[in-house]
C-alpha cells in the first residue's frame, strides 16, 4: 500500500475519522469527568482574573454619566488654556441634573478625583444644587457652574474630563508605574510622589532573598529527609508539614513574640550580653523580619519538592562516584548537586511565585519597609476602593511572574522541572 | 573451610564480622584470601552476606571486628576514594547528567590526569569494550547491554589492580548476559586484574570464575574452583544449591573408611562417599547428581548400586530428556540422559531400575 492514500478502515471510512469516532465517546466521558473543576475553576478563577484585567482598563463610568459633556467636549482643545465654551457648560449642567436624579454623581467624582484630587467635592457640590437647575431655559451656564464652584473655571478640570472620557484608558497603568497623563502626555510623577516602582522592586528583591533563604535552609533538610532511614525521615517529615498544620496568623504572631524589641531573641541576647539592653535589635515590622516569617512560612513549599527529586537519586551515584576516586565533597558536588537542581528549580519557583505575592504576613511584620506590592493592592482594593488601579498593579504583578516563568524555562528549562 | 590469609595474598579478609543492629551478625567470622589476577566469585542466596562483603571491602560498609588487607595493608580506616577499587554496580550507577565520555572521565579529572591524557585513556577504554563511536552519547540513551560496557569501561579506565562487580549482569537479558559473562572473563585475565564478582546466578559463578566462594547464613560454605564445588560439595548447603540435586534421607549404619552404607528410610541400603559424616548412627542426606544416575542395565558400571524406581513424568527439553521418578519414597527424583538416538525415553508408570557409582553418591550432613 502505499503511503499517500490515507488507510481505510473495514468499512471503507478513512481510518483516521474511524478512529477519532471510536475515541470521542472516551473523550467526552473523560470530560464529564473533569467537568465539574473546570466549571469551578471557571467560575472562581479564569472570570475573575478576566474581569480584574478588564477593570485596569475600563473607564466607562465617565462617558456613561456624563455622555453629553464628552460628545460636547471633544472639539476643545485642552492646550489652549481657555475654558471650553457655553455648549460646553450646558451639557455638563444638563449631565450633573440627571447623575444627581439618579444618585451617581458622586461615583464620576470619586472616579476622576483619582486623577485629580479636589474633583471629587466638586461634583458633590455642584450635584446637590443641580437637582433644581431648569436646564432648558436656565443658563448662561458657564457663569452659574463657576458660582457654584470655582472649580469649574479650571481649565485643568475639563482637561480631566476630557482625558478620561474616553471608555478605556492606560490612566490605570499610567499610575501604576508611577507615571501620568500630563500636558505633553505621559510623563512620570515628581519623585515624591512615585511608589509603586519602589514596592515593586522591593517585593522582588525581598522574594528572592526569601527564596534563597529557603533554598540554602531547604537543601539539607531534604537531603537528610532523602536519606535518613525511614524511622527518622517520618518524623523529620512530619516536623517539616507541622508548620502546615498550624494557622498561618499564629506563626507570624509567633515570630513577632521571638523578634519584637521586648521578645525573647533580644532576652537571650541581652542575658548573654551580645547587645546591650538600651540597643536591642530591630527585628521586626522592617525587611528583616518579613525575611525571617516569610522563609519560615514557606520552607515546607521549597522543602518538599526538592525531598522528592532527591528521593529519586539513588544511593549508588555517590558510592560510584567515590569508588571512582571523589571525595566526599566532588561526589556530592559534581554528581549529586546536579540531579538536584530540577528540585531546587521547582521550589524556587513555588516560593518565588508565592513570595510575590504574599500579603498577610508583610502585612503583619512588614511594619513600612517590609510591605509589599500586595499591600498596596489590598489598600486599593479595600480601603480607597480604587479597584482600577488595583487592578492595574495585579496585572502588572501577573506580566512579571509570567515573564520570569518564560525567562525560567529559557535559561533553566521548565522540563527540568520535577515535583517528583 | 575457607583458607586463612596469607601474607602474599593481595586481598585478605581475617576474621572479618559485621552486624548492623547490634544484635544479629550478618557476616560471621569471615576469613578469605586471594592472590592477584584471580577471579573470585562470592555466590550465595539473597541475605547471605556476599553483598555486605563486598561493600565492607569497597569502603562503604565498616567492619565491626577484623581486617580487610588489601596488598598487605589494612584498609579498615581508608575511606573508600582512596582505595582505588574499581566498582561495577548492579544498576550501572552511570552518571545521568554526564555523557558517556564524560563518565569515564571524572575519575580521571578527580586524580588530576591532563586533558590530552584523559581523553586518550578514555577512548582506549571505550575501544576496548567496543564503545568507541558511544562517547557522545547519555547514559538514558543507551541499551542495557551498552550501559553495562560504559560501566565496566568506567571501573576500568583508572587502571585498578582491584574490581568489584554487584551483580552486574542482574538486568540483562539472558543471551546477552552469556555475552557478557564471557566478555568480562576475558578482559579481566587479558588485564591482569583482580575480580571480586558478587552473583546469586550460579551459571554465572560457574562459568566465570578461579574459585567461587559460596555464601550461606554469614559465612563461606565453601571455596573451591568450580568444577570441585559442582562435583564434590562439602556440604548439604552447596550441594542444594549449586545445580540440581538429588536427596535421599537415612542413617549411617557402618563406616568402612573411603565408603559407608546408609540405610534409607524406606530399609533400601546402600553405598555411599562419607563427606562430613563421622559415626555410625548419623542421620544423613545422600546426595545423588542428576546426570550420574544411570537407568540402562547394560551401561551399568562394575560396583555400582542399584534402586528400584518408578516413572512418574517424562519431559521433553531438546538436548535432555528429564525424568522424574519415585525412589526410595522421594517423589522427586530426578534424572537427566542425553538426547542420543540410542537412549530409551521413558514411559510414566513403567518400573525400571536405576543405577551408580558410590563415588558419586556422596553422604553429607543431614541439615
Amino acid at each position: 500500500m502505499s503511503n499517500s492514500e490515507p488507510m481505510l478502515a473495514a468499512d471503507g471510512t478513512p481510518l483516521k475519522r474511524s478512529l477519532a469516532r471510536a475515541l470521542r465517546r472516551e473523550k467526552m466521558r473523560a470530560l464529564m469527568l473533569i467537568a465539574p473543576l473546570l466549571l469551578f475553576i471557571l467560575l472562581t478563577f479564569i472570570l475573575p482574573v478576566a474581569d480584574m484585567l478588564y477593570r485596569s482598563v475600563d473607564n466607562k463610568i465617565v462617558s456613561e454619566i456624563l455622555p453629553r459633556t464628552v460628545v460636547a467636549l471633544q472639539d476643545w482643545d485642552a492646550d489652549s488654556g481657555e475654558l471650553p465654551d457655553e455648549a460646553v457648560f450646558a451639557a455638563m449642567a444638563a449631565d450633573l441634573q440627571q447623575a444627581a436624579q439618579e444618585k451617581t454623581h458622586t461615583k464620576v467624582g470619586v472616579r476622576l478625583n483619582y486623577e485629580q484630587p479636589g474633583i471629587s467635592s466638586l461634583f458633590r457640590k455642584s450635584g446637590r444644587k443641580a437637582k433644581k437647575w431648569n436646564v432648558e431655559e436656565g443658563g448662561p451656564w458657564k457663569e452659574q457652574l463657576i458660582e457654584v464652584h470655582k472649580g469649574w473655571g479650571d481649565p485643568e478640570v475639563w482637561r480631566t474630563i476630557q482625558t478620561y472620557s474616553p471608555r478605556v484608558t492606560q490612566g490605570y497603568y499610567l499610575n501604576a508605574v508611577d507615571m501620568q497623563v500630563g500636558t505633553n502626555g505621559a510623563e512620570m510623577r515628581p519623585e515624591n510622589e512615585q511608589i509603586y516602582g519602589i514596592l515593586f522592586w522591593r517585593t522582588m528583591k525581598m522574594s528572592l532573598i526569601i527564596t534563597l533563604s529557603c533554598i540554602a535552609l531547604g537543601y539539607p533538610v531534604a537531603w537528610l529527609l532523602a536519606n535518613l532511614p525511614a524511622r527518622h525521615a517520618n518524623l523529620l517529615m512530619i516536623l517539616v508539614l507541622l508548620p502546615f498544620w498550624t494557622s498561618l496568623l499564629v506563626r507570624t504572631s509567633a515570630w513577632k513574640i521571638m523578634l519584637q524589641q521586648q521578645g525573647v531573641i533580644n532576652d537571650v541576647l541581652v542575658w548573654i550580653g551580645f547587645v546591650a539592653d538600651d540597643s536591642r535589635l530591630v527585628m521586626i515590622n522592617n525587611q528583616f523580619g518579613t525575611i525571617v516569617a516569610m522563609t519560615h512560612i514557606l520552607l515546607p513549599f521549597m522543602i518538599l519538592p526538592m525531598y522528592s527529586v532527591m528521593q529519586t537519586i539513588p544511593p549508588s551515584y555517590l558510592r560510584a562516584a567515590k569508588s571512582l576516586g571523589a571525595t566526599n565533597w566532588t561526589a556530592f558536588w559534581r554528581v549529586y548537586f546536579p540531579q538536584s537542581i530540577p528540585g531546587i528549580g521547582a521550589g524556587s519557583i513555588l516560593v518565588f511565585i508565592l513570595a510575590i505575592g504574599y500579603y498577610i504576613t508583610p502585612a503583619l511584620v512588614g511594619g513600612t519597609t517590609g510591605t509589599f506590592i500586595s499591600n498596596r493592592i489590598a489598600f486599593h482594593i479595600s480601603s480607597s476602593l480604587n479597584w482600577g488601579l488595583a487592578a492595574a498593579l495585579g496585572a502588572i504583578l501577573l506580566a512579571v511572574v509570567l515573564i520570569l516563568y518564560w525567562a525560567y524555562d529559557k535559561i533553566v528549562g521548565i522540563d527540568n522541572v520535577k515535583l517528583g | 573451610m575457607a583458607d586463612s590469609g596469607n601474607s602474599d595474598a593481595f586481598v585478605a579478609f581475617e576474621r572479618v564480622q559485621k552486624s548492623y543492629d547490634g544484635e544479629t551478625l550478618v557476616v560471621k567470622d569471615l576469613n578469605l584470601s586471594m592472590p592477584k589476577g584471580e577471579f573470585l566469585t562470592m555466590l550465595g542466596p539473597s541475605g547471605s552476606g556476599k553483598t555486605t562483603c563486598l561493600m565492607m571491602l569497597a569502603g562503604f560498609e565498616t567492619a565491626t571486628h577484623g581486617d580487610i588487607l588489601l596488598d598487605g595493608v589494612s584498609i579498615n580506616n581508608i575511606p573508600p576514594h582512596k582505595r582505588g577499587i574499581g566498582m561495577v554496580f548492579q544498576n550501572y550507577a552511570l552518571f545521568p547528567h554526564m555523557t558517556i565520555a564524560e563518565n569515564l572521565s571524572f575519575p580521571l579529572e578527580v586524580r588530576k590526569m591532563g586533558k590530552s591524557e584523559r581523553e586518550e585513556k578514555v577512548k582506549r577504554a571505550l575501544d576496548m569494550v567496543e564503545m568507541g563511536a558511544f562517547g557522545g552519547r547519555r547514559p538514558a540513551q543507551l541499551s542495557g547491554g551498552q550501559q553495562q560496557r560504559v560501566a565496566l569501561a568506567r571501573a576500568l579506565v583508572f587502571e585498578p589492580e582491584l574490581v568489584l562487580m554487584d551483580e552486574p549482569l542482574g538486568a540483562l537479558d539472558k543471551q546477552l548476559r552469556e555475552k557478557m559473562q564471557f566478555e568480562i572473563t576475558h578482559l579481566a585475565h587479558e588485564l591482569g586484574i583482580t575480580t571480586v564478582y558478587v552473583t546469586h546466578d550460579q551459571t554465572e559463578a560457574l562459568t566465570m570464575s578461579d574459585r567461587v566462594a559460596v555464601f550461606n547464613d554469614g559465612r563461606i560454605q565453601q571455596l573451591a574452583p568450580p568444577d570441585l564445588l559442582y562435583e564434590k560439595p562439602e556440604n548439604s548447603f552447596v550441594a542444594q544449591f549449586i545445580g540440581e540435586n538429588n536427596t535421599l534421607e537415612g542413617v549411617v549404619t557402618e563406616m568402612k573408611g573411603d565408603t559407608c552404607v546408609v540405610r534409607l528410610d524406606d530399609g533400601e541400603e546402600l553405598d555411599a562417599t562419607p563427606i562430613n559424616v563421622t559415626s555410625v548412627g548419623e542421620r544423613t542426606r545422600v546426595s545423588i547428581r542428576p546426570e550420574r544416575v544411570e537407568v540402562d542395565k547394560n551401561r551399568l558400571q562394575e560396583g555400582a548400586h542399584t534402586l528400584k524406581a518408578e516413572v512418574l513424568e517424562f519431559i521433553y527439553m531438546g538436548d535432555i530428556f528429564r525424568t522424574r521418578l519415585r525412589v526410595a519414597g522421594n517423589d522427586e527424583f530426578i534424572i537427566k540422559t542425553r538426547n542420543a538416538p540410542d537412549q530409551v525415553r521413558l514411559e510414566p508408570g513403567a518400573q525400571i531400575e536405576i543405577g551408580w557409582l558410590p563415588e558419586d553418591c556422596r553422604a553429607l550432613d543431614a541439615s
